[in-house]
Formats: C-alpha cells, sequence, structure tokens
C-alpha cells in the first residue's frame, strides 16, 4: 500500500489501483454520512477531485492519486457510508483504476514514511 | 491542527477540554473544542446524546455584559426590537440588534436577573463590535459592562433538569425563558432556562475562576457529557434556529429571517425600532426573500451556498446552512427564497456539485423543542 501527503491509499494488483481514504484521514473527518464515488469509465489524471466524503459537518474532496480510468466506484458507500469510518483501509475503499502508467505508485509513501509524515502534522 | 497560536482566545474552561481529549478548533478568534474523543465522542454521538440524555456546553466565548444606569433599558431599546421595559423581572427575551436599515447586526438575549438593569449575551464573533456600538451610544449614567470574568456553561437535554436538581432544587422551578441570579455551586451566578438545542436546559455563568471546578462536578452526573461545537450546530440546525453570520447578517431583516416573532408587539404598535420602516412593510407582504426549511429529499447534504431552484431548476435563492439531521435521519437546510416558494410543501431543488436534488419546503423547527413550560395555576 502506498500513501499521499493528501491522505489517500493505493493498492496497487496487477495494472489496477484499489484507492480510498487512509485512518489518519477518516479519524480527522469523524462520523462520514455521505459519499460520492465516480462511475465506472470516468477518466481521472493525478490530482483530480474524484469523490467526495462528507462527515456532519462538512463536505471533503478526494483527490486521485494516481491518473487512469475508473473501473468501479464502491457502490455499497452509498447506503453504509459509515463503512468508511469502521474500516477506511479495507472495505471502505472508494474506487478501483486502471492505471495509465504503473511507475506513478512509485512515487508515492511507503507506509513507513507516511506514518513519519502524519506524525509531523 | 491544534498548536498554539497567540491570536486566539482560550475560555477558561481550554484546559478541560484539551484534557478530555477534544480537537480543537479556531472559532469565532478562540480556541474551542469541535467534539470530543473516545468511544461516546464524535459529532453523532454526542449529537443524540444531547436529545436523549444532557449535554454540557462551554459557551464561554459568547459575550455577556451588564447594562445598567437609570434609563438604562428604554436606551438598549433604540438598538432593537425587543420589549424590553414591559419585561417581568425574572424574565429574559429573545432580541435582533438592527441596525438603521432594519438588517440584523447580531441576534441576543437580554434579561432581568436582578434588580439591577439588563443582562445581555451575544454572539462571540459580533461581541465586540456589539458592545463598541451599543457602550458608544448610551448616554447619561446608562452604562455597559462587559463581564469578560465570567464563564458561560450550557446544559441541555430532557435530563438536564433532574441533573442540576440535584445540586440546587430551586432550578426546578424556573420555567422556559426565566432568567435569575443567585448562589449556585458557591459563587454569585446568573441562571436562565434557556439554550440553543431545541432541548429543555439551563444557561449558567459563573466566574471564570470556579468555571473548570462547576464544569468537573455538573460532569460528575453519569447523564452528563461534554459537548462540542459540532453537534451545538447539528442540534440548533434541527431546531431551526439561525446562525448569526451565515442564516442572518446584517442585509436581512428580521421578517425575511423569519424571526418575526422578535418584533414586541409594543414596539411594532410605536414603529420606534430600526429600519421600522422596511420591517413593517415586510410584515405586511414586501419581503422579497424568507428563510425557509428544507428536506433534502435525495443525495448529498445540501451545505450553506449551495444554490436552491424551483421545480422547474431556475436559481431562486440559496442554501445559509444545512446537513444531516442525526436525529431525522436525513438531510435538512435552511436558506432564503421569494415568499412565493416558501409555502410548506413547495417542491423545490437544490443544487449540490451541479447536480439538482429534489427537495420540500417544511416546517421549522425540523425537530420538535421540548422547552419547559410550567403550569399554569389558576
Amino acid at each position: 500500500m502506498r500513501f499521499t501527503k493528501d491522505h489517500e491509499w493505493v493498492a496497487v494488483e496487477g495494472d489496477t489501483a484499489t484507492v480510498g481514504i487512509t485512518q489518519y484521514a477518516a479519524d480527522q473527518l469523524g462520523d462520514v454520512v455521505f459519499v460520492e464515488v465516480p462511475d465506472a469509465g470516468k477518466t481521472l489524471s493525478k490530482g483530480d477531485s474524484f469523490a467526495v466524503v462528507e462527515s456532519v459537518k462538512a463536505a471533503s474532496d478526494v483527490y486521485a492519486p494516481v491518473a487512469g480510468e475508473v473501473v468501479e466506484g464502491n457502490a455499497e458507500l452509498g447506503s453504509a457510508p459509515e463503512t468508511v469510518n469502521a474500516d477506511p483501509e479495507g472495505k471502505g475503499w472508494f474506487a478501483k483504476i486502471r492505471l495509465n502508467d504503473a511507475s506513478e505508485v512509485e512515487g508515492l509513501m511507503d507506509r513507513a514514511a507516511y506514518d513519519a509524515y502524519i506524525a509531523s502534522l | 491542527m491544534s498548536e498554539a497560536n497567540s491570536d486566539l482566545k482560550r475560555t477558561p474552561l481550554y484546559d478541560a477540554h484539551v484534557a478530555a481529549g477534544a480537537r480543537i478548533v479556531p472559532f469565532a478568534g478562540y480556541e474551542m473544542p469541535v467534539q470530543y474523543a473516545g468511544e461516546n465522542g464524535g459529532v453523532l454521538n454526542e449529537h443524540r446524546w444531547t436529545r436523549e440524555h444532557a449535554g454540557l456546553f462551554d459557551v464561554s466565548h459568547m459575550g455577556q455584559a451588564k447594562i445598567t444606569g437609570a434609563d438604562a433599558i428604554a436606551q438598549f431599546e433604540r438598538f432593537c426590537c425587543g420589549d424590553y421595559e414591559g419585561l417581568k423581572p425574572g424574565k429574559q427575551r429573545y432580541s435582533l440588534l438592527l441596525n438603521d436599515q432594519g438588517g440584523i447586526l447580531d441576534d441576543l438575549m437580554a434579561g432581568k436577573p436582578d434588580e439591577d438593569g439588563l443582562f445581555v449575551v451575544v454572539n462571540a464573533g459580533c461581541k465586540d463590535a456589539d458592545f463598541a456600538y451599543i457602550g458608544g451610544k448610551l448616554q447619561g449614567d446608562a452604562t455597559l459592562t462587559r463581564l469578560e470574568d465570567r464563564a458561560l456553561l450550557a446544559i441541555q437535554g430532557p435530563e438536564a433538569a433532574e441533573v442540576m436538581a440535584k445540586h440546587e432544587p430551586k432550578l426546578a422551578d424556573l420555567g422556559f425563558m426565566d432568567s435569575v441570579r443567585m448562589e449556585l455551586f458557591g459563587v454569585d451566578a446568573y441562571v436562565s432556562r434557556s439554550g440553543y438545542t431545541g432541548e429543555d436546559g439551563y444557561e449558567i455563568s459563573v466566574p471564570a475562576a470556579d468555571a473548570e471546578r462547576i464544569w468537573n462536578l455538573i460532569l460528575e452526573d453519569d447523564k452528563v457529557r461534554p459537548i462540542g461545537l459540532g453537534a451545538r450546530d447539528s442540534l440548533r440546525l434541527e431546531a431551526g434556529l439561525p446562525l448569526y453570520g451565515h442564516d442572518a447578517d446584517e442585509t436581512t431583516s428580521p421578517v425575511e429571517a423569519s424571526l418575526g416573532f422578535a418584533l414586541s408587539k409594543r414596539r411594532r404598535d410605536a414603529a420606534d425600532f430600526p429600519g421600522a420602516d422596511r420591517i413593517l412593510k415586510e410584515r405586511d407582504g414586501a419581503a422579497g426573500r424568507v428563510r425557509i426549511g428544507l428536506h433534502v429529499k435525495e443525495g448529498a447534504p445540501a451545505r450553506e451556498g449551495a444554490e436552491i431552484a424551483d421545480a422547474e431548476g431556475n436559481v431562486i435563492g440559496r442554501i445559509t446552512s444545512g446537513g444531516p439531521s442525526p436525529t431525522l435521519g436525513k438531510n435538512i437546510a435552511m436558506g432564503y427564497v421569494p415568499p412565493a416558494f416558501a409555502e410548506l410543501g413547495t417542491a423545490l431543488k437544490v443544487i449540490v456539485r451541479g447536480r439538482q436534488q429534489a427537495a420540500e419546503v417544511v416546517a421549522m423547527p425540523f425537530v420538535a423543542q421540548r422547552y419547559y413550560r410550567k403550569p399554569q395555576t389558576a
């Protein structure tokens, strides 16, 4: 799993990346009450806002950590947004993206680097 | 996140919030708890706890003052639309501070807890401007004295009265909007039976030096938990209560803000409040926009700034606050539309991130208020 400074995670299998928000991000948001995930077929550039996650207080954009085409949005989050709090780095995934360039992921932080990063915040 | 910012002030309860693991955010110039830590914390838990039991809020950031002097009450009336000459001792009244155009400078509570003028509580974000404005215009021996050495606690919820009666049985005798000055927890306190959540409860002003002791004492009861500003906002939204600076500002009049109840009859008859011409015309049907409640029937929560459209999609207004209602399990919002679209049941749309979502005009409060009205004695 790789991580961004915007607190997204990426897990790659073959040419497809599963992306979501980190435990740290979920804790910071608090109770998630609404999630909007992208439709399959949507083309994303790195840094595009591709999903929205809403707590009681506010709506936050989620940015694409890698470029590619959305293969699947996690439809279950529509009816069970609390999954993002319960299991952000597992069942609370947001989308699966077919990578344009698998090497793009190499530029992201590994777990140790990300842990050091959030400790510095 | 929570590192010290020298521009921000702290209430006397700051250390207690930090000790309870609160997440601290800047609000109205203060470092305030937005939610507390632990399995009981978080906006949803705190919201539900307050609706079911009793929540304790630090609202010490709000502005407290006494306005005293021979004709202080008559002079204070010149700035607002409330009848304070006619207010009975031991009562308080909600009112609006108005500019000469009839726009709302702030909303406030003012009461007669003692024999000495008025005790006034205003919004944190407006307090410096409010008190400078009022204080600067008072004449003769009428004086505004800021009570900056006082904290303000609110205990709210269906079990608030039971909790407080254990500390002081006399508190059970107060009715909604009663306001008294009394010895409580061994200190000189101003107590009113009021709040801003739609629940029964009290607001308690105590000396800053005693605030943390009293806060902890009230929290000893298992029925009480500390509640942050996050849940305070969702609670007041459900109660249909406007948040100044969002749901009302200096361009909106009391009629537009659907706060016409704050125009006391004596003041209406005399038309002697700031902006009376405009406000009374609007009251007779000339308002161009009014604050309404909306049930957002599909999709994402509609928040401040989202556009409101008619059934055909023409933009007619804007959301001023909104979000999920934990009590109702659906999305609710307040906003402004022309009166033609304000009738209950009107089908409208809200536009969230470019998407039109069905909404319906509904009555406020969204969640029934449960204020304590004393039984009328014959």
